[in-house]
């Protein structure tokens, strides 16, 4: 058995030794991701540019912008002396919310009457709109109990309030959202590397006739399938790695359940994804066609329709049951429930199953059209 | 107008330190089919590619059609038809979409077109096809095509580029006639190949290897001045037997299986025949027939080939 | 003489289109079988149906005895295929490229036999070299050489001088002349009848069928035409007078010379001879040749288009 696999298995090797470029795409291109992923595409809304137009100019007033101006939340640019320039400075993207304080703001705080302050924000981005008045609500808000307590003080009565509302957050603390986005990474970066490479190894062996060749020597199928599959495991396994170890370095993500089971899972998956990639290379001849099946049947659902962005939960009926399709969806939930929830084999069994079943069907239906293909 | 279509002086190309073409020297008439052979890498492509206004020479003059090829390369590119073993036709597109784009190529329009396209379906016997897809056509019918998209505007030199390798032997044909009419209506066509078959077919043939110069003349020219040493053609009753007694005497130059014959190289043809008998008979071979044959392009090319080399190591 | 291969009306057919038709052939062991045509007749469809690569819509073939269809796993360690690509491993080095081919063949003792193929194919100062390094004619020697590394009794070459320069080419039929005092079987595929001439039998496709299979020399024996080849000045103009000629069956004009294809070269002669004379046309010589393969091809082809015309 090891001695049909053994010169293909050699070969690749050999091969993909002499194309350092390709290698340094499969190790590569998760590096560049997972900074990506990890510092950009952020859904923590920070930083946001912010104008001041304080028409109280007094200290009551400054001393209430700077709770703005000490958070990292907001990013205070510049005073403004009017509404036109908010508006200046909201259609060239230079803020993106404004607070005005009007004119007697600390006289009608001295006297207890009510103080509209006014908060502009710039909703062409829903998200950052939405997420800048929150935090800006929350820390007016912070800010007035703060008078009310000390007002209460003054007057020598105990402040209390009736309902204290207090979320505790587990798993992921501080709600960073690369600590839910990394682990989901994993699958979609071996997801998308097997299948390519795997299409694209034996269809360029088509395309050279090379594949002719092996088909005319007393090797079957199985062992052309097993050879060639064997060495981009190892390089999934290798590159499941890597994306671990880096997601410890940068992001201090750790795995709070058990790696083993986590690379079981692993190896699920890109035996899945390695037998896509196998059916992919057995209905075309050409490594263009090869490569853009291989993109689309790997990157569109596992990106889309897996819950890595957006939560399957909420999206049509329609799409949810097609997410079912999506390999990648089963492997988030196991993935995330293994590193952020540190779950066990008891609760991650039905994807287990249904990987497993994935991947059969995979490469049962490569193996039986590639030996359709010849006698 | 002088009586040369295509002259050469002295050309040389050098890459680096490497001389692909080194001072070559030859002059095509008016209306020759011109043989111009070599082996891959022997300098070949390069002078074509000078020839065409493509490259320009390390030094040394060419002028084609009359046009110098350094300083007036646009000149010979519109006077010259160029077409190569690959046929470079569209294949997603119709015979007459192919005709119409390298009619547009060559700026031709309105009633010159038509009548050239006209021209051209009716030389490539392509008549009632012009919406066909060039894909569905067979070997033959492109080879034409590919012809006359390179004729279309009418050039005085045509040059080929392996024109004809794996074409079928009637279409062949087909096309060396086609090519024979144009040169009796005065065009100058110059061959590039390594099909020895193909150069039959010129009436001039130059050999080019590492870049030089080997020989030149008419085919029958080259058969009968290069080849002193004679080839005899042996039939026997065991070919391969026969070759294993043959190939080792000393007196047989060169020994090959044709078939089910033996071509043998011997110095002298009485003393050849005499010596291949005896060896066959002393071996328990029947001798059936021995006779001197004319050597073909290829043997004269193979065994100037083997001179050259010889001289230069 | 033991049989390497028959077929019995083998066929296959793509989408309705018969690629290769009732297509019946024994090949003995030894030979040096041609199968010559045009593109697209059929003999790349047959080669690959009997390495295995194809299944054939119907029909039987054996190989050494062994069915073809059967038997498969008997006949792939007998058999060696170059395809007309020399399909190798370009990122692989001449040494990498035979020992993948040794061991995929079950063939892990191969060192001494690889010595022996570099040797012979001259490929031996080479043999670090990366193939895609290498030139045409080496490639296919080096081709060559993976498919011999299992020691075959029969090789099938698809085209194997496609694209190739005449001293390789030469070269090549060298190596595959000794192969054949070793005994293999050689099967190879042409579309240049000047190659298959060099061949102990040929059989003549086109179609899809197979027209006829003999020696060269039996099929031109066959043909009941000669050729007269006329050396002469102007060759063109000559060409032009003898196509109208009542006694010129097919006229063929090379450089400095035309073949005439007349059903009796000595009737004809004097009168083509006289034709070009008074129309001032000279002479260097005129003699009967032996026809070549290629007239047999065209006159089978042409008499073939006339019976199917005639059905």
């Amino acid at each position: 058995m090891y001695r049909s696999l053994r010169p293909i298995i050699i070969k690749e090797f050999r091969q993909i030794r002499r194309d350092p470029t390709s290698l340094g795409m499969l190790l590569i291109l998760p590096a560049a991701l997972i900074v990506l992923v990890g510092y950009a595409l952020n859904f923590d809304v920070k930083h946001v540019p912010l104008v001041i137009f304080d028409q109280s100019k007094t200290s009551t007033s400054r001393a209430f912008l700077d709770k703005f101006k000490q958070t990292e939340l907001f990013n205070y640019r510049f005073d403004v002396t009017g509404y036109n320039e908010i508006d200046g400075h909201f259609t060239n993207g230079r803020a993106k919310v404004a607070i005005v304080i009007p004119t007697n703001f600390a006289e009608d705080l001295l006297v207890g009457r009510d103080v509209r302050v006014q908060i502009l924000v710039d909703g062409s981005d829903a998200n950052t709109g939405a997420q800048a008045i929150g935090n800006a609500a929350r820390i007016t808000a912070d800010y007035s109990t703060r008078l009310v307590v000390s007002a209460f003080e003054r007057m020598g009565r105990q402040y209390y309030q009736p309902i204290d509302f207090q979320p505790r957050i587990w798993f992921n603390p501080d709600l960073l959202s690369n600590q839910f986005l990394l682990p989901g990474l994993i699958g979609f970066i071996l997801v998308l590397t097997a299948v390519i490479s795997t299409s694209m190894t034996v269809v360029r062996e088509k395309e050279r006739g090379t594949m002719e060749q092996i088909m005319v020597s007393p090797l079957r199928p199985r062992d052309v399938i097993l050879g060639k599959t064997i060495p981009y495991m190892l390089i999934g396994l290798v590159e499941a790695t890597a994306i671990l170890v880096l997601g410890y370095v940068l992001f201090d993500i750790q795995v709070k359940g058990s790696i083993l089971l986590l690379y079981a899972g692993i190896f699920t998956i890109l035996l899945g994804s390695l037998g896509q990639g196998l059916l992919v290379s057995t209905v075309t001849d050409s490594q263009q066609v090869a490569f853009m099946i291989s993109v689309f049947s790997s990157l569109l659902p596992s990106f889309l329709l897996s819950g890595f962005v957006f939560p399957v939960s909420s999206m049509p009926i329609v799409l949810q049951i097609l997410s079912n399709l999506a390999v990648n969806k089963f492997f988030l939930v196991l993935v995330r429930g293994i590193m952020l929830k540190g779950v066990g084999f008891s609760s991650v069994w039905p994807q287990f199953v249904y990987m497993i079943v994935f991947a059969a069907v995979m490469l049962g239906v490569s193996t039986k059209r590639m030996q359709k293909r010849t006698l | 107008m002088n009586e040369y279509a295509i002259e050469v002086h002295d050309l040389t190309k050098k890459f680096g330190a490497f001389t692909a073409v080194d001072r070559v020297n030859f002059n095509v008439k008016r209306g020759d089919i011109f043989g111009f052979l070599g082996a891959n890498g022997a300098g070949k492509s390069t002078t074509i590619r000078m020839l065409c206004g493509l490259l320009q020479s390390t030094s040394g003059t060419a002028s084609v059609g009359g046009y110098d090829i350094n300083t007036q390369p646009e000149l010979v590119k519109f006077n010259i038809g160029y077409m190569s073993q690959r046929f470079s036709l569209y294949d997603d597109l119709t015979v007459e979409q192919n005709i119409r784009f390298y009619g547009g190529v060559y700026g031709l329009r309105n009633n010159r077109l038509r009548d050239r396209m006209d021209w051209v379906l009716k030389m490539a016997d392509l008549k009632g096809r012009e919406s066909s897809l060039t894909r569905t056509l067979s070997g033959g019918w492109k080879q034409r095509l590919a012809l006359g998209c390179a004729i279309l505007h009418e050039p005085k030199i045509l040059f080929l580029d392996e024109p004809t390798g794996g074409v079928d032997p009637i279409s062949r044909r087909n096309f060396w006639e086609l090519i024979n009419r144009l040169s009796t209506e005065g065009i100058t066509v110059l061959v590039t190949t390594h099909f020895l078959d193909e150069a039959e077919y010129c009436n001039s043939i130059i050999l080019i290897n590492a870049g030089k110069l080997i020989a030149g003349g008419t085919p029958s020219q080259l058969k009968r001045e290069h080849i002193k040493d004679p080839i005899l053609e042996v039939a026997s009753s065991n070919v391969v037997e026969a070759l294993e007694v043959i190939r080792v005497q000393p007196w047989a130059i060169e020994t090959s299986v044709f078939g089910t014959k033996l071509h043998v190289l011997v110095k002298d043809e009485e003393e050849g025949k005499v010596s291949i008998r005896q060896t066959l008979s002393a071996n328990g071979i029947q001798t059936q027939s021995i006779q001197r044959i004319v050597p073909s392009l290829e043997d004269v090319f193979l065994y100037l080939l083997d001179k050259e080399t010889a001289r230069a190591s | 003489m033991a049989i390497a291969i028959e077929t019995k009306s083998l066929g296959k057919s793509f989408g309705g289109i018969k690629a290769v038709d009732q297509f019946s052939l024994v090949v003995n062991e030894g030979e040096m079988f041609g199968l010559v045509g045009p593109d697209g007749s059929g003999k790349t469809t047959t080669i690959r149906m009997l390495c295995g690569i194809l299944a054939p819509s119907s029909g039987s073939a054996s190989i050494l005895g062994k069915d073809i269809i059967k038997q498969p796993d008997l006949i792939k360690k007998e058999i060696g295929y170059l395809s007309q690509r020399f399909s190798l491993y370009g990122d692989l080095s001449v040494d990498e490229n035979i020992e993948f081919f040794a061991e995929i063949n079950k063939v892990y003792d191969f060192k001494k036999q690889r010595e022996e193929l570099l040797e012979f194919t001259r490929l031996k100062p080479f043999r670090d070299r990366l193939a895609e390094k290498l030139s045409g004619g080496m490639k296919q020697k080096l081709a060559l050489a993976c498919t011999l590394i299992h020691t075959p009794k029969i090789i099938f070459l698809d085209e194997p001088t496609t694209g190739v320069d005449p001293v390789s080419r030469r070269d090549f039929w060298k190596i595959l002349q000794s192969l054949l005092r070793q005994g293999i079987t050689i099967v190879m595929s042409t579309p240049y009848l000047d190659e298959a001439e060099r061949c102990t039998r040929v059989g003549l496709m086109n179609k899809g069928r197979i027209m006829r299979v003999d020696t060269p020399e039996n099929l031109k024996k066959e043909m009941e035409k000669e050729v007269v080849e006329i050396v002469c000045d102007r060759v063109r103009e000559a060409f032009r007078l003898l196509s109208s000629h009542h006694a010129v069956r097919e006229i063929q004009a090379f450089g400095d010379r035309l073949n005439v294809l007349v059903d009796d070269a000595n009737k004809s002669l004097p009168s083509l001879e006289s034709v070009l004379r008074s129309n001032g046309i000279v002479l260097a010589s005129s003699r009967v040749i032996s026809p070549s393969l290629e007239n047999v091809f065209i006159s089978l082809l042409t008499s073939n288009a006339t019976v199917e015309v005639a059905g």
